[in-house]
């Protein structure tokens, strides 16, 4: 009785007389548009208008920076999974493009080539390739990479040039506005005082035109990007937001207290990668929480850190620490905050 | 329980009159409603029919025919099997061919009764006539059982016995009703066509439901994106003043969940490892509602339903009203034949529905849909490194951690899998649909989900 055996359905053959057969899966049989490459192109596309805003400001040096550092970021993730691994390379994710250029976004525009190729190897060969690639490193690799470079070439990595766009060959070079304000706090001098004497104001900061690492520079930039990433769900808001609201609470009760001894919240706010490291390197899928209340946790904790670092620590900026440190404790906050579930618990054997 | 009620006010704002929708979780696919506007068509019975003995939960039901013998439409050729089952009903009428296993749409082999089709002779008990019977039966218990005799089981998808439902433990009171009319499956119009074509039929089906319940209220949830039904069934209600009321809800899978669909209504949340009726509710969907209306005033079994066929590359988008124990493939030539390109034939919705290797497998009483997915569409893409950006954990509408328990069942950690509650997945789908690595995390949490169970 033919009812009883079953045969494949026919499938009419295809265009090419390629005879097809029918898959087969376990529901569900759709999927979003979402992948690994699409959000890692969408944190591309965020990143431009600061790499824009880097490249009108430090002109051709900030363009090779980054060119560099991506390269070699691309290159040794390929060669690191072609020959050292021997697996299938998976550079065409993109990942390893955004990490080099958040590397060269934390770096100064007259970074040596040899300084960004030392910070990708790093970036990529330690922090993120020897813990297993994509989504297995504990620390931001752009992070990783800069912090070292600071640590182990201090002179380089403070030698900020200042903006002076495409037309002026020769650099000029000076310190970032942060390290201006701890310089003359420890010489006993007061904010006022200080900002006298500083060449920066309150606008330039908004728009970039002062010294600092490539992507640092322009505030409205980074800002821009935040919202290209929230307008396509990439991230969430929480990370970004509780940062930025813990340096403006942290730094506005320091500046109520004394305003002489210590400057505003906006400062903080404008200067020193706050706005580079909430946006884009604190939210990095990989080294954050999982859950809104575990996002908060660690947005707090990277601006108390962030504060704390620079109030009292030794180095005028503390973001690339603050990230660092709280990426360390992430395992235990995702331990710790779950999600609301649905419906309550009950008791079971 | 209101957690995150923002999301429903913000909608209230733009479109004057208040969506509902659930709490945690959920995603919105693109609805795809292709055959929305296709009324429904009747599929005369042809050929054979070939009826499973085992199309609900619970316990089979065992046959009363023989082979050689003549049945009509509607004579009960199967009896439940225990109170946890369901009759079974010659959805044609005919010959009894054979009484043996038959292979289903994965290809395995299930007793059933195979039926030659001859003429189309019905039970005289069954009133065919087109007139609605708005009068209730006086006496609760007549509902039910004329329900169970009917073979009636729940046409969500999950063809749990209806009287059972309608019959709850000691104790527990059911004292709202929710029809579930929200059809949040992607290419899915049947139940759509069903409110526009038999809207007060179902109505009065609701209300038998309620009665049979003893409830006091009577919800029914309808996704925005079925205006025409919403205002359809609000004007039959308003003319007759029945005692139901319409909710509109926000279009987001899987608003029809029944643990979704409570919370969005009514917010109220089962507790774990609970049923609705602990929360005092009760869910029914809008095609059983029908089915319970034909049982009761009409002394219809349920012999046919409503099915969507459909896919992109589909000649035709089509709804048929077919008999049960109708081969798929008698679908698909009516919609145009299968198409060149269809990579994955599916029974169901594109979320949860089954795929299918044997188009000659029949429909049974839940069948809703069978959906044709191109080739390019069809294939899952390989999976790469989980880059933990937490969108299956938004995604989970029961609150859980997808990723984790995936983690959890590969390395076969039992006590933490439960502690973490993998116990509470429904299998929606969510979470692999949002996974931008392509990871089959639900393959992974329902394998968990067996070793928990033992």
């Amino acid at each position: 009785m033919n009812n009883t055996n079953h045969t494949p359905p026919a499938v009419p053959p295809a265009e090419n007389g390629e005879r097809r057969l029918l898959l087969i899966s376990p529901a569900p049989h759709a999927h979003s548009s979402d992948t690994t490459h699409r959000l890692m192109r969408d944190v591309i596309i965020a990143l431009l208008p600061a790499f824009a805003a880097s490249v009108y400001f430090f002109g051709w040096d900030a363009l090779r920076v980054a060119a560099v550092s991506i390269i070699s970021c691309v290159a040794l993730e390929w060669a690191i999974q072609k020959f050292l691994l021997r697996t299938p390379p998976q550079i065409s994710d993109l990942s390893a493009v955004v990490t080099g250029l958040l590397l060269a976004m934390n770096l100064p525009g007259s970074a040596p080539w040899w300084l960004v190729v030392i910070g990708s190897i790093v970036a990529i060969g330690i922090a993120k390739m020897s813990f297993g690639g994509i989504g297995k490193n504990p620390f931001n690799p752009a992070l990783v990479g800069r912090v070292f470079l600071l640590i182990s070439f201090p002179v380089q990595m403070t030698h900020w040039t200042l903006p002076r766009g495409f037309a002026v060959t020769d650099a000029v070079t000076g310190a970032t506005p942060l390290a201006v304000l701890k310089e003359g706090l420890s010489n006993g001098l007061t904010v006022e005082q200080i900002f006298d004497k500083a060449d920066f104001t309150y606008l330039e900061l908004l728009f970039g035109r002062i010294g600092g690492s490539a992507g640092e520079v322009s505030a409205l930039a980074l800002l821009a990007g935040f919202a290209w990433l929230l307008f396509r769900r990439v991230i969430r808001p929480h990370i970004p937001v509780t940062i930025l609201a813990t340096v403006a609470v942290f730094g506005g009760i320091l500046w109520w207290a004394n305003p002489g001894r210590f400057i505003d919240p906006l400062f903080h706010l404008l200067t020193g990668g706050v706005l580079l490291g909430a946006v884009f390197m604190a939210t990095d899928y990989v080294t954050s929480p999982m859950h809104p209340k575990g996002m908060v946790i660690f947005g707090v904790g990277i601006g108390m850190l962030t504060m704390l670092i620079r109030v009292f620590g030794s180095y005028p900026e503390g973001i690339s620490f603050a990230i660092l440190i709280m990426n360390a404790a992430v395992p235990l906050i995702n331990k710790y905050t779950k999600p609301k579930r649905y419906g309550k618990e009950v008791k079971h054997g | 329980m209101i957690i995150n009620n923002s999301h429903a006010n913000r909608c209230a704002v733009f479109r004057k009159g208040r969506l509902r929708t659930f709490t945690v979780g959920g995603i919105h696919p693109d609805d795809n409603k292709l055959a929305a506007g296709s009324p429904l068509q009747t599929l005369p019975p042809e050929g054979t029919a070939t009826v499973f003995l085992d199309q609900h939960i619970g316990a089979p039901a065992a046959a009363v025919v023989s082979k050689g013998e003549r049945v009509k439409t509607g004579q009960l050729i199967a009896k439940a099997g225990g109170f946890v089952s369901a009759n079974i009903h010659a959805p044609v009428s005919g010959t009894v061919l054979a009484i043996e296993p038959a292979a289903d749409i994965a290809g395995r082999r299930q007793p059933a009764v195979v039926i030659r089709v001859e003429g189309d002779e019905w039970l005289e008990t069954i009133d065919r006539s087109p007139d609605i019977v708005r009068e209730l039966p006086t006496d609760s218990t007549v509902i039910i059982r004329k329900i169970a005799d009917a073979g009636i089981v729940g046409l969500g998808g999950a063809a749990f016995p209806t009287h059972v439902k309608l019959s709850p433990p000691a104790g527990k009171k059911a004292e709202i009703l929710i029809i579930n009319a929200a059809e949040c499956e992607p290419f899915l119009t049947s139940d759509h066509r069903v409110m526009l074509e038999f809207g007060e039929q179902a109505l009065i089906g609701a209300l038998l439901l309620k009665k049979a319940l003893h409830a006091s209220k009577a919800f029914i949830g309808i996704e925005s994106n079925k205006p025409d039904a919403i205002r359809r069934l609000q004007h039959i209600i308003q003319e007759n003043g029945y005692g139901l009321q319409v909710v509109r809800l926000k279009k987001r899978y899987p608003q029809g969940g029944e643990k979704q669909l409570i919370d969005a209504v009514v917010r109220r949340q089962v507790p774990s490892m609970g049923l609705p009726v602990d929360v005092g509710v009760v869910i029914q969907n809008i095609g059983t509602a029908l089915a319970a209306y034909e049982a009761v005033q009409k002394n219809k079994p349920l012999i046919e339903n409503s099915i969507t066929v459909t896919g992109k590359s589909l000649p035709r988008q089509i709804n048929v009203l077919a008999r049960v124990g109708t081969p798929l493939s008698k679908l698909a030539a009516l919609a145009g034949g299968v198409p060149g390109d269809t990579g994955k034939i599916v029974c169901g919705g594109p979320m949860m529905g089954k795929a299918v290797v044997n188009l000659e497998a029949p429909t049974t009483k839940v069948t809703s849909a069978l959906l044709f997915i191109p080739f390019r569409e069809a294939r899952r893409k390989e999976a790469s490194n989980c880059i933990r950006c937490a969108k299956c954990v938004k995604a989970c509408p029961m609150g859980l951690e997808p990723y984790l328990l995936v983690k959890l069942a590969q390395r076969g950690m039992h006590g933490e899998l439960k502690a973490n509650r993998v116990y509470d997945c429904i299998e929606c789908g969510c979470c692999l649909y949002s996974c931008p690595a392509y990871i089959p995390l639900l393959d992974y949490i329902r394998m968990g989900k067996l070793r928990v169970r033992g």
